[in-house]
């Protein structure tokens, strides 16, 4: 059998280009199915990874899923507030190692606002335990300061002494301006892949400030409190939308949560973030299944082609059969032969791909931060190798019915070649 | 006594059972060192009988002896191995892989049949010499097969058919696409090398006209004997 690699090499290189272009379809459905398990996976870890290092999120009683949505993702809206006095109260037990308040309800342009404080900035963390890093500027002081995440500023071009009005809710209603209390940027994050780039952070005091005028989600017509008499007032916020929760020790994450969840003066709910963030991704699984399901099937398209060009190319080979089989190769050699060449197509295409996702992984990272992914990984995964061997090994089977086929071809034609 | 190098026996074989024979011979022998001149019209069952001797189809009835041995006896991948060790082929056309070299289609037996590259000592030395010996000059055992003339392309073959001295050579036509006298010339050069190497020459055609260049002629009618 040692005569057949080189044999086969040797006529592979006979046909080149056809072999070449099936390479080529072979070669980009392995880069389609990596880079989807690539990104499928950097994805996942990115909004797994959207808030680390924070044991809780607590908020008003509702659904896991939900608070992590509107806490994290600041998509929907929270169903209910919780009393300042409350989050005092729980913040005060000496488990608790820190706490950070979050205050959701407003938007600029789109994109929400959080009112929080700066122990947001010192104790938030996203990724692999990173915390937060000002690319310019500071963090806020002042009432009317605000830290504008990386997409803010770089889509809305803003920059550090840019001047900015919030808009009540999600600013789609007019007349719902807080245009009468601008916000000055004094600091913008480095890009996270995570939601903090999407957001504008400011104090808590300055959300209450906004509303000094307003009741009940508007203001009160023919009253304005100007925006330099409002320290004159108690800023202290009568509510919060969520808080997140560090702990002095990880192993009383169940007892601090089960207090809370029965917490006497108000229904809460405090849930684990990666547990929450798990269940939520189940349910946006459908998308990840539906793109690896169109992934399998360029692969598939990429492999009826390597099938199609081997059975065509069959007739000219049969020469080559015979007369191999006339200098002693046997059955099993011209099986081998073919099914060697389906196998090394399949393995180049497999390798072919490796080498485009890892060259993608190592310049594409400006791309996907604008589709607000995280740069992919570098290194080969588990998964992607298991995905390799399926590849393999269908190049394998798919080289079975042209192999099947020579192997009938030659007995039929014996040592005498036709064609 | 010279040794049988081919010994047929009562051999008749069909492509299916209720077909007509394919082959069908009482008996013929070929001794060691000899050539046989094979000769018969088209359809009378010439190649079919060539891939019998190769082991490549067994007789429905019969015995084939070759080098003493009963091919029928060998498993199918013995019997592979046996004709790469023993038997050197060579073809109406189509000879030689057009996209490896003169060279390296001598080369192809010697990689299939350890016993062939021992037999031949030094294969690429040989392949050349070979080469050589057939009037293919050194600029030409390097170029792919593609690019030979028909003429050139039989001698190659021929020089792949006794790399590593087989015991027997079996050509299936090989001088149909040549002119007359190059007819000649290619089959003296043929039966020397043979002969050098002590090979068993069966030679196969419909033209009669060659049979004087060999030991012994043997008509293959494709007719059932009375």
């Amino acid at each position: 059998m040692s005569a057949l690699p080189r044999l086969a090499l040797a006529s592979a290189w006979n046909r080149r280009l056809s072999l070449g272009l099936t390479l080529l379809a072979v070669m980009l459905a392995a880069t389609l199915l990596l880079s989807v398990e690539r990104i499928r996976e950097a994805a996942r870890d990115s909004f797994a990874q959207s808030v680390s290092g924070s044991d809780l999120i607590v908020g008003a009683r509702t659904s896991p899923v939900q608070l992590v949505l509107y806490s994290v993702f600041r998509l929907g809206e929270p169903t209910n507030n919780l009393d300042w006095a409350s989050y005092q109260k729980i913040a005060a037990d000496p488990a608790i190692a820190w706490s950070v308040p979050l205050s959701l309800g407003d938007s600029h342009r789109g994109y929400p606002v959080l009112g929080t404080t700066a122990d947001y900035f010192t104790h938030f963390r996203y990724g692999d335990r990173q915390p937060l890093r000002l690319a310019d500027g500071v963090v806020f002081a002042g009432i009317f300061d605000a830290v504008l995440g990386a997409e803010v500023a770089q889509r809305l071009g803003y920059r550090v002494g840019d001047q900015i009005t919030l808009s009540h809710g999600d600013g789609g209603l007019p007349g719902m301006a807080h245009d009468d209390k601008p916000f000055t940027v004094v600091g913008i994050l480095a890009p996270t892949g995570t939601p903090v780039d999407r957001t504008v952070h400011v104090g808590l005091a300055a959300i209450e400030a906004i509303h000094l005028d307003w009741i009940g989600g508007a203001p009160v017509p023919g009253f304005n409190i100007g925006a330099e008499v409002v320290q004159k007032f108690d800023l202290t916020p009568k509510s919060i939308t969520a808080f997140l929760v560090g702990l002095h020790q990880r192993a009383e994450v169940f007892r601090i949560q089960r207090r809370i969840n029965q917490f006497a003066d108000e229904p809460l709910l405090a849930v684990m973030p990666g547990v929450a963030l798990d269940q939520l991704w189940q349910t946006v699984g459908v998308v990840e299944r539906a793109l690896q399901a169109v992934s399998w099937l360029v692969l598939a398209v990429g492999l009826a082609g390597l099938m199609a060009t081997m059975l065509a190319g069959l007739d000219q080979r049969r020469r080559e059969m015979a007369i191999l089989r006339a200098i002693g190769a046997g059955r099993r050699h011209i099986l081998g032969l073919l099914l060697l060449e389906s196998g090394l197509v399949s393995l180049l295409g497999c390798l072919l791909g490796l080498a485009a996702v890892s060259l993608f992984a190592a310049v594409g990272g400006d791309l996907l931060a604008a589709f607000g992914l995280a740069a992919l990984p570098l290194a080969v995964s588990v998964g992607e190798m298991k995905l390799l061997g399926a590849v393999l090994v269908c190049g394998l089977a798919v080289g079975v019915l042209p192999a099947w086929r020579a192997y009938r071809l030659s007995l039929a034609d014996g040592l005498i070649p036709r064609s | 006594m010279t040794p049988a190098a081919i010994r047929i026996d009562d051999l008749l074989f069909r492509w299916r059972p209720d077909a007509a024979p394919a082959v069908c011979l009482r008996g013929l022998q070929v001794d060691a060192g000899k050539s046989l001149f094979l000769h018969g019209p088209s359809g009378a069952g010439k190649s079919t009988l060539l891939n019998l001797l190769g082991g490549v189809l067994l007789p429905e009835r019969g015995r084939i002896e070759v080098l003493g041995q009963v091919l029928g006896d060998l498993p199918a991948a013995r019997r592979d191995a046996f004709r790469a060790d023993h038997l050197g082929f060579i073809f109406q056309q189509f000879n030689l892989l057009p996209w490896l070299s003169a060279l390296e289609n001598v080369l192809l037996p010697c990689r299939f049949s350890r016993r062939r590259a021992q037999r031949a000592g030094d294969p690429v030395a040989e392949a050349r010499r070979l080469l050589a010996a057939l009037d293919l000059a050194a600029p030409v055992q390097g170029a792919p097969a593609a690019e030979l003339s028909v003429g050139q392309q039989q001698r190659v073959a021929a020089a792949r058919a006794l790399i590593g001295r087989p015991e027997i050579v079996i050509a299936d036509e090989p001088t149909s696409a040549l002119d007359a006298a190059r007819q000649d010339a290619f089959i003296d050069l043929l039966l020397a090398e043979a002969k050098a190497a002590a090979s068993t020459v069966v030679f196969v055609s419909h033209d009669q006209r060659l049979a004087a260049h060999f030991d012994a002629s043997f008509a293959l009618t494709g007719e059932l004997p009375a």
